[in-house]
């Protein structure tokens, strides 16, 4: 030990032996923790834009894939793409789910996000919200421009563009919860998908029905104020359920 | 009369006490179904409309309940297991899941036999069938995921979670896809439109569901002695219940 | 009499599977001491560590802090605990300098730039501290944690294997932190093959056993 010398880190030191500082007022808490999460996973996803790229790939190539297989006729294309388009957008939402948390798990941080003052449910949920912008937000996007190959007109178009602004955030948040649980589980992603796929099913059929409504003249209304009323729930309810399977996973 | 249930909550405890039961209720499956069976086969008439190819409404309806019930027991259980953490009930929900799975499937199968020769095929899209068919995809990823955890008693956290999310699940997917299946009239075929219901045919699906029921509960409770056996063979206790194999790994 | 910061743990068990790893666990650990845990390999010494962190539940007995009983996440030993665990817990694609700024801003109000500037200064990565950690060596790594204990505000210091692939520099810059950090009352829990450069009057030994 190098005693009588003054150690480098003295001027640093800023140990606090007293009992925590109090944490802040608990809406600033929750803020605080949202905005960290988003903030980190953000920077962190943009600097590997190979891994985002390559799925809003997957998305472009499965969807004009399936043309091949049928009828290239404008009245089955128009028939398919909205089912299309959907079920595509439910694969990428899959592929893209390992992503959440798997990364932090292997190397340490979610440890550290667990054992953090802050709301674990509000940490995770600035995860799940960075991981929608950077997934699900582009195929929502995406999706529009590709249904032109389907000829798929204006209005169904913008539908099918709220449909899925609406719905990929609830499939994030389900997607997040089989996420969570499969942690370090053998069959990772196959085990993921039939985990997730069934609970899926009801936002499939709001999502895709209601751009078949609006291709058969009548209002998507009920459907998307059904998807808007699920994305409430899910966003209240979910992060819950995600902090629970989180801290089952660390055990 | 006071029933300390808390002392049935350990493993050691309740290992007697299933395998008692789990002959009473095989005894009682039996008798039933086998009622059951003579209502289905000879008392109940042929119906008029569907000849006697209905008869297996008789299994189809009661199994279809069965998936729907255990379901909702299986996630009673894991909100016991998650909510006091006793290893006995989350035992009991890993014990539900294959009967429910299994329901869920017979299920599909005899309805796909009633719809072949009633509709003309063995599928159709209707409300209740697929539905029935995500439940079993729900209870095969309750087993899976139980299979894939390696620790056991964080595969007991992790299957509770996952069984209380399907649960909340469950309604909404049966709304969604009668919705869905309501907007597509022209290919519906309703399963629910059952020959009309004479009293005998209406005491012969309860019969067979009490059969179902105590079958249920036969099989649950003999499982639950086999995981028990098998996650708590490190503990002493069980050598004085069973004997085993000389020279065997305790 | 106002609680004061200190561990006791009683009868602590763990269990992996269907083995027993320990079992009985006695130990206090008060104010200004440390308590290095050693052992074979296999011997739970991560396994008990997590527990004081509170990221496990124990299989037996209490583990109390502040004298009230804690179970795992308890939001008042979350306040508590700075843990440093096996992994680095650093994000490969952030720098060393932005890595410590989200793990200091994890828990409370940021740190000033000046202040992340001199703690990786301290430790030796000035130079590195804009390079992502992705090209950082094992050693360099851990003195981004090094920098983080200077940092951070927590009584209980929970560290595992800490002097892992640190050099003789790096293992005297966690000498001086632990001995300010015990000397101002602090607490730590460690794991360690080797002996910890601190004062020994301040060391308590628990040596856990091999597996059966």
């Amino acid at each position: 030990m190098t005693a009588g010398k003054p150690s480098p880190l003295a001027g640093t030191l800023a140990v606090q032996p007293a009992a925590a500082e109090a944490v802040a007022d608990t809406h600033a808490s929750v803020l605080a923790a949202i905005g960290w999460a988003v903030a980190r996973d953000f920077r962190v996803a943009l600097r590997s834009k190979g891994e985002l790229g390559v799925q809003l790939l997957f998305y472009v190539i499965v969807v004009s894939l399936f043309p091949l297989a049928t009828s290239p006729s404008r009245e089955t294309l128009a028939t398919l793409g909205p089912g299309v388009l959907w079920t595509s957008a439910l694969l990428a939402s899959l592929l893209s789910l390992p992503r959440l948390f798997a990364s932090d798990y292997h190397d340490g941080t979610l440890e550290q996000i667990a054992l953090s003052s802050r709301p674990l449910a509000a940490l995770v949920s600035g995860k799940m919200a960075a991981h929608w912008l950077t997934s699900g937000l582009p195929v929502a996007l995406m999706a529009p421009l590709l249904g032109a190959q389907y000829a798929l007109e204006g209005p169904v178009l913008a539908t099918l563009a709220v449909s899925l602004l609406l719905g990929t955030p609830i499939l994030s948040l389900l997607g997040a919860v089989g996420a969570a649980l499969t942690l370090g589980a053998r069959g990772g992603g196959t085990l993921l998908a039939l985990l997730v796929l069934p609970l899926y099913a009801p936002v499939l059929i709001f999502g895709a029905g209601a751009v078949d409504a609006v291709r058969a003249g009548v209002s998507a209304a009920p459907h998307l104020s059904l998807l808007g009323a699920g994305l409430l729930v899910a966003l209240v309810g979910v992060p819950f359920a995600v902090a629970a399977a989180v801290r089952i996973a660390l055990d | 009369m006071l029933i300390n249930w808390f002392r049935f909550a350990s493993p050691i405890s309740f290992y007697p006490i299933a395998g008692s039961w789990s002959y009473a209720f095989g005894a009682l499956a039996a008798l039933f179904a086998g009622a059951g069976l003579v209502i289905a086969l000879w008392i109940a008439p042929t119906d008029a409309t569907q000849g006697d190819a209905y008869r297996i409404i008789f299994i189809h309806v009661p199994t279809a309940w069965m998936a729907m019930f255990i379901y909702l027991v299986m996630a009673g259980w894991s909100a016991l297991a998650l909510g006091f953490n006793t290893r006995l009930s989350a035992m009991m929900a890993q014990a539900l899941a294959p009967t429910g799975a299994l329901m869920a499937a017979l299920a599909l199968w005899t309805g796909a036999f009633w719809g072949r020769p009633t509709w003309g095929t063995y599928w159709a899209w209707d409300a209740r069938m697929t539905s029935t068919l995500i439940l079993l995809f729900l209870y095969l990823g309750v087993i899976a995921l139980r299979a894939a955890l390696e620790d056991p008693r964080r595969a007991d956290r992790a299957c509770a979670v996952l069984a209380l999310v399907g649960a909340v699940n469950v309604p909404i997917i049966y709304f969604s896809v009668q919705w869905w299946n309501t907007l597509h009239q022209g290919s519906s075929i309703s399963l629910t439109a059952a020959p009309k219901m004479a009293m005998t045919m209406l005491a012969g699906i309860l019969v067979m569901t009490a059969a179902a029921w105590s079958y249920t509960i036969a099989v649950v409770l003999a499982r639950v002695q086999a995981i028990i056996v098998e996650r708590e063979r490190g503990a002493g206790w069980l050598e004085s219940l069973i004997q085993f194999p000389a020279g065997g790994s305790a | 009499m106002a609680a004061q910061n200190a561990i006791d743990a009683r009868r602590l068990a763990a269990q992996r599977g269907h083995a027993r790893l320990f079992d009985g666990i006695d130990f206090s650990l008060p104010a200004g001491e440390a308590l290095v845990v050693s052992g074979p390999n296999g011997s739970g010494k991560t396994t008990l560590l997590r527990i004081v962190a509170g990221l496990t539940a124990p299989a037996d007995g209490e583990l109390r802090w502040r004298d009230e009983p804690m179970r795992p996440f308890d939001t008042r030993l979350r306040d508590a605990v700075a843990f440093n665990g096996h992994m680095a817990a650093l994000k490969d694609e952030l720098t060393a300098e932005e890595n410590l700024d989200a793990w200091i801003a994890l828990d409370g109000p940021r740190a000033s730039r000046e202040s992340l500037a001199a703690a990786l200064d301290a430790v030796a990565l000035r130079t590195q501290r804009r390079l992502p950690v992705r090209v950082l060596s094992q050693g360099q790594r851990r003195r981004v944690g090094l920098a983080r204990l200077a940092l951070v505000r927590r009584p209980l210091w929970i560290l595992d294997e800490p002097l892992t692939a640190l050099d003789a520099d790096g293992a005297n810059m966690l000498g001086a932190l632990l001995d300010g950090h015990l000397a101002q009352g602090g607490l730590c829990v460690a794991a360690s093959h080797q002996a910890l450069p601190i004062a020994p009057q301040r060391v308590r030994r628990l040596e856990l056993g091999a597996p059966a």
